[in-house]
């Protein structure tokens, strides 16, 4: 105890004083959690700006944009949109969004911010490998969004980067320089990733403090444990297919480029008048991409999935049913996410066979899920619910994994998804569930925890009004894309005016857009929410929302070092909401064994 | 209490003493009989950290022998000439990590003239790799064998590059062990630890060397 105590006045003495080290290059997990979560929100701005812009063009593609045109003249041709230029709005949004927002604010912001707090240690267990994370990560995005101003313009060969279009320079204006920049930004963002993987598991296994068994940690936790896992695991082979496509690009070589590439009627040559690339497999990036990327969409979901099961429990003031099945569900949703890439390449002519195997796997996952959704409504069944802010989003979190998850049952199997593969269906899809809940998840944490980054609660009505207006229109955009894409609306063409069995759906395009306008604008609450409340919102007490875990056991902002005495001792798991037989209505986790009598 | 069958409490929490007809006396809210310690104390926190990050970069080198695999059925697959230095480059940097060990048996002596002595000769044999790996290259493309000749010339220069890289970041941090070392602030027993993780990364770092050969040479 004593040196605990005196561990904490040296944390304290030891807290840096200058700005430059308290707040930009900073050691302090709730600092560099904060530099990652309002970066991501930035680049979230920007990443949105590019959807509108997308939806903007399918709804009206022959109007005269002329007035964009002079914002951004290489995107328009006489008021009209270039396809290439469409081509890198969609390629741009989706990395941005999937790496650098998605992955980044509720696993590198949340994580920095909550794991510390909630294991009970002083910091992360590499404070100088975090903040070289973070701007590791800086340094990705700075790439990535310089690489809209290089040559001819940003990556245009989709989020997934497919080789031979991301792989030969001359395909699209994007796969110029742009592709390298991308795979720089990738580089970056995974090395990023890569030390902040590597703090968080040893931080959840290493730093946890006396009495806080594994099985006593909260889900949010154990969400952030099995990410980095995750992230350690799969990252890795995009690395290597990176280095590898790079390698394609401009050295020569050809581990995913055929032979008898011909472009725009000219044969790509080398200097022996033989056909340069020879006997790549443009299949093999694919397999190598899914196998990062199908982890990857549960990267960004799993944290989403332990924030709901932590507000849930808060704000409808009862205990988490069925604790040891949530662990449970979502290892197996991890461990599966290992088996399971091949459902993105049905269409790539893969044996039936292995398709079969890879379309058992994926339908294997609804059965984790449908465990997680059960107790979500069990926990909440014939509960007294507060109606705050966070519970808001994650009820909405649970509306979005239940509509989401539904088309992926029909998408995990290869005969309906060979139909609806490239279709706005899975855009659908994908939107729902795996941005939707992740996006939700953020907001509801942000409401959550918004008193332990800035010692202030956000504003209720705001927080609300914000909600609402996101919920519907988000539904309102993304739900009549499951209609245009089963009446066979393609996910990537830039003007729908093309085909005349696309026409007939514009009136539901043009309704789509009005709704992500809509849902765009409505982020201006949020943006003004956050700002206000964290300089003049209302001053948070220790533990504002009555909620249980360690993290409301110092102050709001927690001091450096996060405790300003003693890290406390952990005695029973986080959920202890009104249990009959205790004196009150919830019992924190530090809270010293307690005897009570029975029938209290 | 619907929470009773999965319940994490355990031993399982007493039912709700309040309900009609349950037992009537004392309820313990909490377990704090099964103290397992909480933190992962058993682990030294660097040692895990090590043990992730080799890991990460085990499933670098799994995606890449897949990779591999793959690319080796396509027809234009031309098999290299093995340079003989290869073997040379092999057995230095093995030895380098014998050195180290050499080197840590006499430091637990706490001779630390020897520890410095075989530390001087782990870093010239590893600097012998890194030249001897150069070397390769080179006498491979004064045989016509360049990055882009056929994919086995690709992946042998992919493979052994980024090894050579992992060598590189562990030559940086063998130059702080040995800065740390002459400084002298650490303490003996924060030397140990030091040392003994640093030689953890670099016998990966031999046996990895040795994967990449065989497997891109072996079969």
């Amino acid at each position: 105890m004593a040196h605990s105590e005196a561990h904490a006045a040296e944390a304290h003495a030891h807290a840096p004083q200058a700005f430059i080290w308290r707040y930009v290059f900073s050691k302090d997990h709730k600092v560099i959690g904060i530099q990652y979560y309002v970066t991501a929100m930035m680049m979230a701005l920007i990443a949105g700006l590019l959807a509108m812009l997308i939806r903007v063009q399918l709804a009206w593609p022959e109007k005269d944009w002329s007035s964009l045109q002079k914002i951004i003249p290489a995107g328009y041709t006489s008021g009209v949109m270039n396809p290439e230029f469409y081509a890198m709005l969609f390629t741009m949004h989706g990395t941005i969004m999937v790496f650098f927002v998605l992955s980044t604010a509720p696993v590198s912001g949340f994580g920095n911010i909550l794991i510390p707090l909630q294991v009970g240690a002083r910091d992360m267990a590499f404070p100088f490998l975090n903040g070289l994370s973070f701007w590791t990560f800086f340094c990705g995005c700075v790439t990535i969004l310089y690489s809209f101003f290089v040559g001819a313009g940003a990556a245009a060969a989709g989020w997934t980067s497919y080789p031979p279009l991301s792989a030969l320079r001359g395909a699209v204006p994007g796969s110029d320089t742009g592709q390298t920049f991308w795979i720089v930004a990738m580089v970056f963002f995974i090395a990023s990733f890569t030390m902040g993987g590597l703090n968080f598991v040893t931080t959840i296994v290493n730093l946890r403090t006396k009495g806080l068994s594994m099985m006593r940690l909260p889900l949010t936790l154990w969400a952030m444990f099995l990410v980095a896992i995750l992230g350690l695991l799969a990252f890795p082979a995009l690395t290597g297919a990176s280095l590898m496509l790079l390698l394609d690009r401009h050295f020569g070589t050809s581990f995913f480029l055929p032979t008898g590439l011909v472009l725009n009627n000219a044969p790509i040559l080398g200097p022996d008048g033989q056909f340069l690339h020879k006997g790549g497999s443009p299949l093999l990036w694919q397999h190598l991409f899914w196998f990062l990327g199908h982890p990857e969409v549960y990267i960004l979901m799993l944290p989403a999935l332990g924030f709901t099961s932590d507000i849930l429990t808060t704000f409808c003031r009862k205990a988490l049913f069925g604790y040891k099945a949530m662990v449970g569900a979502m290892v197996a949703i991890a461990g599966l996410s290992f088996i399971v890439w091949g459902h993105h390449m049905f269409v790539s002519g893969m044996s039936p066979y292995l398709g079969m195997a890879f379309a058992v796997g994926t339908i294997l996952i609804a059965v984790p899920s449908a465990v997680k959704v059960f107790n979500w409504l069990a926990t909440l069944w014939n509960s007294r619910i507060q109606y705050k802010t966070p519970m808001l989003w994650a009820m909405g979190v649970v509306s979005l994994f239940i509509s989401g998850g539904l088309s992926g049952i029909w998408l995990g199997q290869s005969a309906p998804d060979i139909q609806f593969h490239d279709t706005f269906f899975v855009v659908a899809h994908f939107h729902l569930i795996m941005a939707g809940a992740a996006l939700f998840g953020v907001f509801g944490a942000t409401a959550m925890w918004f008193p332990k980054m800035f010692g202030r609660t956000m504003n209720e009505t705001l927080g609300k009004t914000h909600f609402w207006l996101t919920f519907v229109t988000y539904y309102g955009t993304f739900f009549p894309m499951h209609y245009i894409g089963l009446a066979g609306h393609m996910r990537r063409i830039y003007d729908p005016y093309q085909y005349a069995f696309l026409k007939p759906l514009q009136p539901i395009n043009e309704f789509i857009t009005v709704s992500a306008l809509i849902l765009g604008l409505s982020q201006i609450v949020f943006f003004v929410n956050f700002f206000w409340s964290a300089f003049k919102g209302q001053k948070a007490s220790e533990n504002p929302w009555n909620a249980n875990g360690l993290e409301w056991t110092t102050s709001s902002p927690p001091p450096h070092g996060n405790w300003p005495g003693a890290i406390p001792e952990v005695h029973r798991w986080p959920y202890e909401y009104s249990n009959p037989s205790a004196p009150t209505d919830h019992v924190m986790q530090h809270e010293p064994p307690m005897t009570v009598e029975a029938g209290h | 209490m619907a929470t009773d069958l999965f319940d994490a409490r355990a031993p399982l929490a007493p039912p709700v003493a309040a309900r009609a007809g349950a037992p009537v006396g004392p309820v313990v809210l909490d377990d704090d009989d099964r103290d397992d310690g909480g933190g992962g104390r058993a682990f030294d926190p660097a040692r895990f950290g090590l043990w992730a990050f080799l890991g990460t970069v085990t499933m670098l080198f799994i995606g890449f022998t897949s990779a591999y695999i793959v690319r080796r059925t396509a027809v234009d697959w031309r098999a290299l000439p093995v340079p003989h230095l290869l073997w040379w480059n092999t057995g230095a940097l093995v030895l380098s990590g014998l050195a180290v060990e050499a080197g840590r048996a006499r430091w637990r002596g706490r001779d630390r003239a020897s520890l410095v002595r075989w530390l001087g000769a782990a870093a010239l044999l590893a600097l012998g790799f890194a030249a001897g790996q150069f070397q390769a290259w080179r006498l491979l493309a004064a045989a016509g064998y360049f990055l882009a000749s056929n994919p086995h010339s690709s992946f042998f220069y992919l493979l052994s590059g980024v090894h050579l890289v992992h060598v590189g970041g562990g030559l940086v941090w063998f130059g702080l062990v040995c800065l740390r070392l002459r400084r002298g602030r650490r303490t003996e027993a924060g030397m140990d630890r030091e040392l003994s993780l640093f030689a953890t990364y670099w016998h990966f770092l031999a046996v990895l060397w040795v994967y990449v050969a065989v497997l891109i040479f072996g079969f």
